[in-house]
């Protein structure tokens, strides 16, 4: 009976995996950093990803706080900012967030305040909606680690 | 085989985001090399002792306490794209130097911007990955670190060259004298390089300028399969 729960929440992870896929919230490089995941790095994935949260949630602060400027937009600066964003998002395989990033970048290039509003509030829904997703996933996964272990106790 | 006791290359790794640090560092241990990493080309050039002057810093990390003259550093990967020192002045300064110009550089960037390319190219880097980078770009690494192990080392026997599609694989087993191995160049550039490694013509700058375009997407011809050697002695 554990074994199945562990093979259920198996197949649970790769139907997200595949559905995130699907939907391009995930693409290939994310496949990358799970290969690269072994054991001596046996938390590869989620370290990597725990550091892209706090890095993408101060970004995405930093440019809130800089498009409430009532005054004169820096929109330098918040193109250096998106930039960072869109690296770090393409280093994971982050692909829709990547992608919103692009287009903040065209309407910070272009200093169109409207523009950069637009993508800042589609970069904040891409971005909770990717951090949900990769929660689940991780939740899964640390659920079916368990499972595993205990329909395999040590033996001694 | 006449090399130190830990015979793994050491790689110095720059970039000033972190997220590309960890996956640098972790791409460069999976392919069993070592690794050092730093978020800025000052502070890399701090640790392969370059001062303004351009003398050894005695005192610098990557200085071996018996030589001044070595510098336990022998490649270095480094991001376009940073505050204050870019990846291409970086560079810059790395070929300027005398005691560190013969040290392989290779230059990432998230962006493939042609005209960036080829100036990093004629600058002097051996390649150009774009971001992000694969564990199949770092095969690429090999043949230009194996150049700069052979410059220390006298060639005394050559030998046949075994049929072996994957030789890049085989640590520590074929010094191959190549310049760049990619299937797809040239090639011109066969003769062995034992000296100082020259500027790149621009014969090989633009070789390794379409092996960086076509890095973009092609996979199959990208991927190295059985390098040609035709008139490369091979020294063990």
């Amino acid at each position: 009976m554990l074994g199945l729960g562990a093979d259920r929440l198996w197949a649970d992870m790769n139907r997200l995996l595949a559905f995130l896929f699907h939907q391009g919230v995930l693409d290939e490089q994310f496949l990358q950093l799970q290969q690269l995941q072994d054991e001596s790095s046996p938390n590869f994935v989620s370290e990597v990803v725990n550091i892209y949260f706090h890095e993408s949630e101060k970004l995405l602060r930093n440019l809130r706080s800089l498009l409430m400027d009532r005054e004169l937009l820096d929109y330098k600066k918040m193109g250096i900012h998106v930039n960072q964003l869109m690296g770090s998002s393409s280093s994971i395989g982050a692909n829709r967030v990547r992608n919103v990033c692009v287009a903040f970048r065209a309407a910070t290039d272009q200093n169109n305040r409207a523009g950069c509003l637009r993508a800042l509030e589609m970069l904040e829904h891409e971005y909770c909606y990717l951090k949900n997703k990769l929660h689940e996933l991780f939740q899964i996964e640390q659920e079916r680690a368990l499972a595993a272990g205990v329909r395999y106790p040590l033996q001694n | 085989m006449g090399m130190a006791a830990d015979s793994r290359f050491h790689v110095l790794a720059v970039d000033d985001s972190l997220i590309d640090r960890k996956l640098i560092e972790k791409l460069l241990k999976t392919s069993s090399y070592q690794v050092t990493t730093v978020d800025s080309g000052s502070k890399a050039l701090e640790f392969l002792g370059l001062r303004n002057n351009d003398q050894i810093d005695p005192s610098a990390p990557s200085v071996s306490p018996g030589n001044l003259q070595e510098v336990e550093v022998n490649l270095i990967i480094t991001d376009y794209c940073m505050p204050g020192m870019t990846g291409y002045d970086l560079l810059k300064k790395i070929k300027e130097s005398s005691s560190l110009k013969n040290i392989p550089v290779v230059i990432m960037s998230s962006e493939n911007v042609p005209s960036r390319i080829s100036r990093c190219l004629e600058e002097g880097a051996e390649e150009f990955f774009l971001k992000p980078v694969r564990l199949s770009d770092l095969n690429k690494l090999r043949p230009h670190l194996m150049k700069t192990k052979l410059k220390e080392q006298k060639p005394e026997t050559t030998q046949e060259i075994p049929e072996n599609p994957r030789v890049q694989q085989e640590e520590n087993q074929i010094d191959v004298q190549q310049p760049t191995s990619q299937s797809q160049q040239d090639q011109k550039q066969q003769q062995p390089q034992l000296e100082q490694q020259q500027p790149q013509s621009p014969q090989a700058a633009s070789n390794n300028k379409r092996k960086a375009i076509e890095q973009q997407g092609l996979p199959p011809e990208t991927e190295r399969t059985r390098p040609r050697y035709s008139d490369i002695a091979t020294v063990v």
